[in-house]
Parts: C-alpha cells; structure tokens; sequence
C-alpha cells in the first residue's frame, strides 16, 4: 500500500477488466504512424488539471486508470516530443479508450 | 542545504556512477522495475521489507539501518545517489531516512528513473556485488521528524502542509482515488493545513521546479517562511518528497516529515477535523 500510487503499476499487463463499479480508462500510446510506443510515461489529470496518477506504459504503449466518473485529462510524456494530452469522459462500469498520439 | 548539495542530474550520475566512493541506489513503490532494469552499477533498496519495522508501525531502527546499509556495501564516507519511480517519492522518503540517521553524503537524482528512461539512458538487469560494510548509522536526528502531538501542538502555531490531493484534504477520499479506501477512520485534514498537493512541486519530466517556482508556490498558499513546518500525507512518502523541497532545496531551517501522516492522525480519537477546501480554525 502506498500513499498515493500510480493508478495501475502493473499496466504493462492490460488484461480485460471488469468495469462494473468502477470508470476505467484505458489506452494505448502511439507513434505519428499509428505505431505502439514504448517507454512512455502517461498521467491522469483531474478536471482542474490536478496530477491524479501516473504510470509508466506497456511494451506497446498501453495504459490502463481505475478513475471516477467525470472528464479527465490523459497526458503522454515521452522522449520525442513535448507533452501530448488528451481528454477523455469516463463513466462508472464502463471502460472508455483513450489513443495518444506523440 | 541547497540545490547544489542535494540534488545531482542525470548527466552528473552517467559521469559519476562508477566513482569508487559513489553508490547509486534504487528506491521504488514497484520493486520489479528494479529487477527490470536499473542504472549499471545500483542496488536496491525496498521501500517496506527494508525500511519498515516488520512488527511494529514504525521504521527500522538504527541498528536495522546500520545492518541494511552494510549489507548494501555502503560505507559511511561513500556518496549515495538515491533515485525511484513514482517521481522520486520513495527515494526521497530513503533521502529523509539517510539524513535522519545522519549520512550527511547523500544526494537525490532530480527526475528519478522517469528522467534517466526518457533520455533514453542505459539500464542493465546485472545485479552488482558490492563488498558488505561495517556501516555506523548516528542517533536518529528528530530534528526532522514530526510526531502526532507535535502536530497537535503546532494547530495554528506552525505551518502545517498537506500534501496529498484537494480531494483526499477536502474529506471527499480517504485515498488516492484509484486506491482502496483505507487505512485512517476518519477523512479530512488537520485543522490550519493548508493544501500543497506534493505534484505541483514537479515538472512533468519528474524534476523538481526552480526555486523561485517553488517559493513561489508554498508562499502563495499560505506557507510562512518565518515559521516552523511540518509536512505530512497519508503514510509519509509525499510528505517526504515535500520535506526534501522545504528543507533541502530551500533551505528552512525548521521543516519535519510528520510520516505517521493521515494515517495515524485521522485514527485518532479525539483530535479535530477539519472538512472542506479550506484550512478551518484552530480549535481543540
């Protein structure tokens, strides 16, 4: 248990969740070509823009929050490029997808 | 203390990292990423099963640190470089540990893991053999560690700086959203708290702002820097992190790390809470 841990440490492995109960989003970081990106760094932002978690992407890019219901900010820090962010809207037993592309 | 004593950047630890007096270590809240890959040459140190008691709630104990570091092969006089994920919370809270038992050499990587992966640096999974140590750790200095009824005693005397999210301040959460909802019986923050969630401290990179950013920021909520602080979060790694910024890269005298935190003092019976966005009053 930690005071404040990234939403899913383990997100390199993105098995299918049950999404009843919580507001899951889920993702996956990629090149300009549409090519999954590694070593990408992807944190959650709240409505006010307050950091919310951080986790370090899978092998192919993919990221997974256990959130609340409510809009989100999904930002990718990487190596190739400034911040990219998108936004998502994330709602109680469903999981939305998110595709960043950096 | 000041930025030039505490802090090393990543191109100061790939010059440094195989200086003989210079041991890097690895502090993570997922101690697989060090089984993954590591800067070459660092060890590692797990946040819980090596600086937790295994008994009691409380850290190890100076002969617990001394044993920890001499199986690490630190020795007194060597450097230590400490670095993590998690935007360097767990190092950090190694950092404040390192100073509490008085290794004076110790410095942080500004950035942490995050900083070194996206510059693209080497990592190795070869785990290296260090010589054990003889370590001799000093009395621990609580000078920088804060107890519940310091707290109680600084309600509206001291600064108090809570540094976990608005939500988990305000009452609304009793953790982290994505964690379970544990760990203190009551939500809330201490009265005369004021709210500096630890993530606006950093850049997004995991380095630390600069030092007119940060003063800035801790002044703007109402931090007075003629006062004493005390830190605190819910378990005391935050806090650590927010210690690390106050006391090491600002350099105010008076800054302690409350690492009971939430925890503790939301499991209290009798103490006042305080709901809401704001700090509330200093009443007992």
């Amino acid at each position: 248990m930690s005071c404040g841990a990234p939403a899913d440490g383990d997100a390199g492995q993105v098995d299918a969740v049950d999404p009843s109960g919580q507001a899951v989003i889920t993702g996956r970081v990629v090149d300009a070509s549409g090519q999954p990106l590694a070593g990408a760094y992807v944190r959650l932002l709240d409505s006010t823009g307050e950091f919310a978690g951080e986790v370090p992407a899978g092998d192919t890019g993919q990221f997974r929050f256990f959130a609340a219901g409510g809009n989100w900010t999904v930002r990718a820090v990487t190596s190739r490029s400034a911040p990219v962010d998108v936004t998502v809207s994330a709602v109680v037993g469903q999981a939305v997808e998110a595709r960043i592309a950096v | 203390m000041s930025r030039q004593t505490a802090l090393v950047s990543a191109d100061w630890v790939a010059e440094h990292r195989a200086d003989p007096a210079v041991v890097l270590v690895e502090v993570d809240e997922d101690t697989t990423a060090y089984d993954k890959g590591h800067i070459p040459g660092a060890v590692k140190i797990h946040w819980k099963d090596d600086l937790q008691d295994p008994v009691r709630r409380d850290f190890v104990n100076r002969e617990q640190f001394e044993q920890l570091l001499g199986s690490r092969g630190i020795g007194n006089d060597d450097l230590v470089v400490l670095y993590g994920g998690n935007n360097n919370w767990f190092a950090a809270y190694a950092y404040w540990y390192f100073r509490l038992y008085g290794h004076d050499q110790v410095r942080l990587l500004d950035g942490g893991r995050k900083t070194w992966e996206l510059q693209s640096r080497e990592l190795t999974a070869e785990v290296p053999a260090r010589t054990p140590t003889t370590y001799q750790a000093s009395s621990p200095d609580t000078s920088i560690r804060a107890f519940r009824d310091d707290v109680l005693a600084a309600l509206g005397k001291l600064n108090l700086v809570d540094v976990r999210s608005p939500d988990e301040y305000a009452g609304r959460l009793l953790a982290p959203a994505h964690l379970p909802q544990e760990s203190a019986q009551r939500a809330g923050h201490v009265p005369t708290a004021v709210n500096v969630p630890w993530s606006k401290a950093a850049n997004d990179d995991g380095t630390f702002k600069t030092d007119v950013e940060l003063t800035a920021l801790y002044a703007g909520a109402g931090v007075d820097f003629d006062r004493d602080t005390i830190a605190y979060c819910r378990i005391g790694e935050r806090s650590a992190h927010t210690w690390f910024v106050l006391h090491e890269l600002l350099g105010q005298p008076n800054v302690r790390n409350y690492d009971g935190s939430w925890s503790e003092y939301g499991s209290l019976v009798g103490v006042p809470i305080a709901l809401g966005d704001e700090p509330g009053e200093a009443t007992r």
